[in-house]
Order: C-alpha cells, then sequence, then structure tokens
C-alpha cells in the first residue's frame, strides 16, 4: 500500500482511483462477522452464568474447608474430666492425670482447667458470686493431640485409669462423628447444588450459543458453496465463539472472585462487631481458598470449551442438513 | 463434462418437476437455459452444481457419477464450478475485495498471493473503485457483478449463472453477458439460466427450452 500522494493533486485535478494507488484496503475482515446484537447477548448470558457457577463452586470449596477446619479443631482436643469424690484431693488428683496423660506418646499438651477459669465457665449459668467449692462441680484436663502422631485411645485411658481410677476421657467422638455426618451432608448438598447450576449453565450456554448461530446460518450456506470444506466452515466460527466463550466467562468469573474478595475484606475490617461475629458463626470465614479459584478457572474453561463445541456441532449439523436435503429432494417441500 | 440420463426429480410427494432430461454439457460450452417461470430451471441449475440429487437417472460431472461421491469430496469438486445464485448470496460485512476473494480464503490461500488477481478481476467487472463497498451500499447490477467475479476468481471450468441480468437494466445486461462471453472465449464452460429472449437474441448459442419439466434443445 503506497502512502505517496498523487503528483497530479498539486494541479488541483482528479486522484487516480484506489486500485491505481495500490488499492488501499482495509485488513481483511473476519469470515464470521466480530459482533452483532445476539453475539454481545451471548457474552451476557455466559457472563452470568458463569458468575452464578463460580459463585456457587467457591461456595462449596468454602463450606468443604470450613467443616474440615472444624472436624480439625474438634479432634485434636480431648478432656479428662474428674468429678469430685469424697476423700479425693482434687488438684493432686488433676495433677497426676497431667503426668499420666503426657507420658503417653502423641499427647502433645495437657492442661488442668484452674479454679478460676471453671468459675467463669459456669458464671453464665451460676451467677459471679457461687462458691465452687460448695457444688460438686467437675473438673477438667484439656489435653492436645500431635495430629501427625495421634495417641492409641486405649493405651491413654488406660494410663489415666492406672493414675486416677475416677476420671474419665471424653474423646468427643459423638460430637465429631455428628459434625463429620453434617460436614459431608452439607459437601454433598453443595455439590448437588453446584451440578444443578453446572446443567443449568450448560444447557443455557448450548441453547444461546445455538440461538446466535442461527442468524449466521446464510454464512455457512455461502461457505459451503464456494467449496469451503466442512472442517474449515467449523474452524472459522470456533474461533468466534471460543472468544465470545473466554469473554463471558472471564467476566463472570472475575465478578465471583470479586464477590469473594469482598466479602473477606469486609469480614477483616470489621473484626469484632456484632454483625461480623453473626455472620462469621453463620457462615465461617469467607476466605476463599486456592482451590476455590482453580475451580473458578475451571468453570471458565469449561464454559468457553461448551460454546465452542457448540458452535463446531451447529456447523456440522447445518452443512448435514444442507446435504441431507441435496440427498433427498423429497424432503423439499417447495419448487 | 457433465452428462445427464434420463435424470427426473420430484420434491415431496408432488408431481416431477424434472422428467427424462438427457444432454450433455461440453467443455467451453455456451448455453442459454429457458423455459417459462416455474418450469424448473432453478432445479435444473441446482442439480448441475450437485447440490440436489435427482430422485432417478444418472448424472455424471466431471467423469463422476453423483451419487457416489462422498460429503467430504463434495467441496473439492464444486471449486472447479464457479455460480452466481439469483440472489447473489454476498456476505455483507464483508467488501466487494473480500467477497470475491472469498473462494481463495476457502482454498487456503494466503492474501498477498491473490491480492493482485481480485482487483485486477474487479476492474475488469468494472469495480476496480468499489473494492472497499459493503454490498448494501451497491446497486443491483454491482451486486451482479461481484457475484458473477466470485464465482470467475478461482477459473473454474464452468460457470452457472441464474438469471444473471434478472436485476438489472438493458445497457448492464449486454455488458454482463459481454462479461460472459469473453469468459467463455477464455475456456470456461457458462450455462445461463434465462428467460430474457432479448438477451438471448443477442449472442447465437445453444438454447436448452425446459417447458413441462422437459427439455428441448435447439
Amino acid at each position: 500500500m503506497s502512502e505517496e500522494r498523487d503528483p497530479r493533486e498539486k494541479d488541483g485535478t482528479e486522484r487516480a482511483p484506489a486500485h491505481k494507488r495500490g488499492a488501499a484496503l482495509r485488513p481483511t475482515a473476519p469470515i464470521v462477522p466480530p459482533a452483532n446484537v445476539s453475539g454481545r447477548a451471548l457474552i451476557i448470558v455466559i457472563a452470568i452464568m458463569a458468575f452464578l457457577s463460580c459463585l456457587t463452586a467457591g461456595a462449596v470449596t468454602m463450606v468443604r474447608s470450613t467443616a474440615s477446619a472444624w472436624q480439625s479443631q474438634i479432634s485434636r482436643e480431648l478432656t479428662v474430666q474428674l468429678k469430685p469424690v469424697e476423700g479425693l484431693e482434687m488438684d493432686a488428683a488433676l495433677e497426676e492425670i497431667r503426668t499420666a496423660a503426657l507420658a503417653v506418646p502423641g499427647v502433645a499438651t495437657a492442661s488442668i482447667v484452674d479454679r478460676a477459669a471453671t468459675e467463669r465457665l459456669l458464671s453464665p449459668w451460676l451467677g459471679d458470686d457461687f462458691d465452687i467449692d460448695a457444688l460438686p462441680v467437675p473438673r477438667l484436663v484439656i489435653l492436645t493431640v500431635d495430629e501427625d502422631n495421634p495417641p492409641d485411645d486405649e493405651a491413654l485411658r488406660a494410663s489415666i485409669a492406672a493414675a486416677v481410677p475416677q476420671a474419665a476421657l471424653d474423646d468427643h467422638r459423638a460430637w465429631t462423628d455428628r459434625l463429620v455426618a453434617m460436614a459431608r451432608t452439607m459437601s454433598l448438598l453443595g455439590l448437588g447444588i453446584l451440578g444443578l447450576i453446572m446443567a443449568a449453565t450448560a444447557m443455557t450456554v448450548i441453547f444461546a450459543t445455538r440461538g446466535a448461530m442461527a442468524g449466521n446460518r446464510h454464512i455457512i450456506e455461502v461457505l459451503h458453496f464456494v467449496g469451503a470444506e466442512t472442517g474449515f466452515i467449523a474452524r472459522q466460527f470456533q474461533k468466534r465463539f471460543l472468544l465470545i466463550g473466554l469473554q463471558g466467562a472471564a467476566a463472570g468469573g472475575a465478578a465471583a472472585s470479586f464477590v469473594f474478595l469482598s466479602l473477606a475484606a469486609w469480614q477483616a475490617m470489621t473484626r469484632a462487631t456484632p454483625l461480623n461475629d453473626q455472620a462469621t458463626a453463620l457462615f465461617g470465614r469467607f476466605l476463599l481458598p486456592w482451590s476455590g479459584y482453580v475451580w473458578i478457572v475451571i468453570v471458565i474453561a469449561v464454559i468457553a470449551t461448551m460454546t465452542t463445541l457448540t458452535s463446531r456441532m451447529t456447523v456440522i449439523r447445518a452443512v448435514r442438513e444442507i446435504d441431507k436435503l441435496r440427498a433427498d429432494p423429497s424432503l423439499i417441500d417447495f419448487n | 463434462m457433465i452428462h445427464f440420463e434420463n435424470v427426473g426429480l420430484r420434491y415431496g410427494m408432488g408431481p416431477e418437476v424434472l422428467r427424462d432430461l438427457t444432454f450433455d454439457i461440453p467443455k467451453e460450452s455456451f448455453q442459454f437455459l429457458t423455459g417459462p417461470s416455474g418450469a424448473g430451471k432453478t432445479t435444473l441449475m441446482r442439480l448441475l452444481f450437485m447440490s440436489l440429487q435427482p430422485t432417478r437417472g444418472l448424472i455424471r460431472t466431471f467423469g463422476r457419477d453423483i451419487s457416489t461421491i462422498g460429503r467430504e469430496e463434495l467441496p473439492l469438486l464444486r471449486r472447479r464450478i464457479g455460480i452466481v445464485f439469483q440472489d447473489f448470496r454476498l456476505l455483507e460485512h464483508l467488501t466487494t475485495y473480500e467477497n470475491v476473494a472469498l473462494p481463495l480464503r476457502v482454498r487456503g490461500k494466503e492474501e498477498a498471493s491473490y491480492r493482485s488477481d481480485v482487483i485486477e478481476l474487479l476492474k475488469w467487472v468494472g469495480l476496480g473503485e468499489r473494492v472497499n463497498v459493503l454490498p448494501p451500499v451497491l446497486s443491483g447490477g454491482e451486486k451482479q457483478r461481484v457475484a458473477i467475479a466470485r464465482a470467475l476468481i478461482d477459473r473454474p471450468e464452468l460457470l452457472l449463472a441464474d438469471e444473471p441480468t434478472g436485476n438489472v437494466d438493458p445497457p448492464m445486461a449486454r455488458r454482463i453477458l459481454s462479461l460472459l462471453v469473453q469468459l467463455n472465449k477464455l475456456g470456461t464452460a457458462v450455462v445461463i439460466a434465462t428467460h430474457d429472449l432479448t438477451l438471448m437474441d443477442r449472442f447465437e448459442a445453444r438454447r436448452m427450452i425446459l417447458a413441462d419439466g422437459r427439455l428441448e434443445i435447439i
């Protein structure tokens, strides 16, 4: 393309036509038009469905991670309970229990809940000025276990019983089992909801892509009749719809990530406020683990792939329909 | 080049619209296909272009029985035929230049290799100054010539033109006919479907007349 001006212009005479000057052609346009109304609508539909899917995927990851943290916290601790018995020297017995527990491999720490702490524990129910010695209040020793090398339950029980026969070891098994069951139920429920959302996303993306493709049927026909092979036509549409799918899904994924980051930031900024405490008690920490972001990327990739494959399948089906009419004119109802 | 033998075709459960057609399209030949409206000219053009298969009879195109040609092979065979549709079928988002270059693009050719050929052809059909114009801006005659240029760009062995002068005034019709005659002199066989008697009187050529689904050749 020559940028030189025609010398005749200096004389005020007419410029040579474009093709004689080397035809200033625009850059070759893509065979599938880059933007039209249906394409933009498809991007919006994909963005909305990707947002919902990523939000669900992130929430499920968060719930699983929170439930797993609860379970780990509960099972990390054991409690030894010692009820007051006539003639038992309470403080000495607690010390014996502590020593016996620490002697068992796998017990990391053992701490006696002292009188003051016991009073604080009971004060919400019994008031601030009750006399702990007047009541048969049991005393506690809290053990923490080495998670990598947990103690043998039976050996620990035997060691404590040998030291103080009146002591009872509570391994929180019933509580832990319930919590594990609840965590599993929540995870399964979340996965079920994620499955439904993904199925709805798949259907919506597929139908919206087919709708957007319907407006391009004439392009498929023209390409077919000027000798384009099906693979070539499919590639033109795939490229366009991959871009549409990526744009929509990335926008939805980014919006979902922004929601999680905003919630985490809000939780960090409003720590120790009643609203925050309530939200934290109900939903746990809003911090999305890294696996949550991996899921968001996976959802984006899946949606973009679905859009691409749907456009490819639609092209192949359109060409087959044209060929079917060719092979069997009795299917055509007009002259 | 193309051979029809006892070809018949019906749509749906209707009567046969084409009956017992037997003829040849020889290499480098020129013929008009004519007949009253609804006589089946467009259907016959579609048979010639292999976008329809007959319900009976035999069609051999470039020596091949078209009923045995597979789906993958069809585009390659069609590349040897240029077609001008009655409704042009130009892509409205592509310029004149891009529409004409489309058949070369789908064959995977680099733009640099065909750019000057496309511009030369557009000059030949009188559209040298309309290379960057989009179809909605073109007149009927200009669209017709873009469609002809697109059909010719890859030097087909056979050109099929369905009512190529149907939407243009008489001077433009004469110009288009002259283009097609020149093309024929360069070695391309030409079939023009038309019901324009004036146009046919302007050039001495074989006439294939369709009436009541039957063909008469003069």
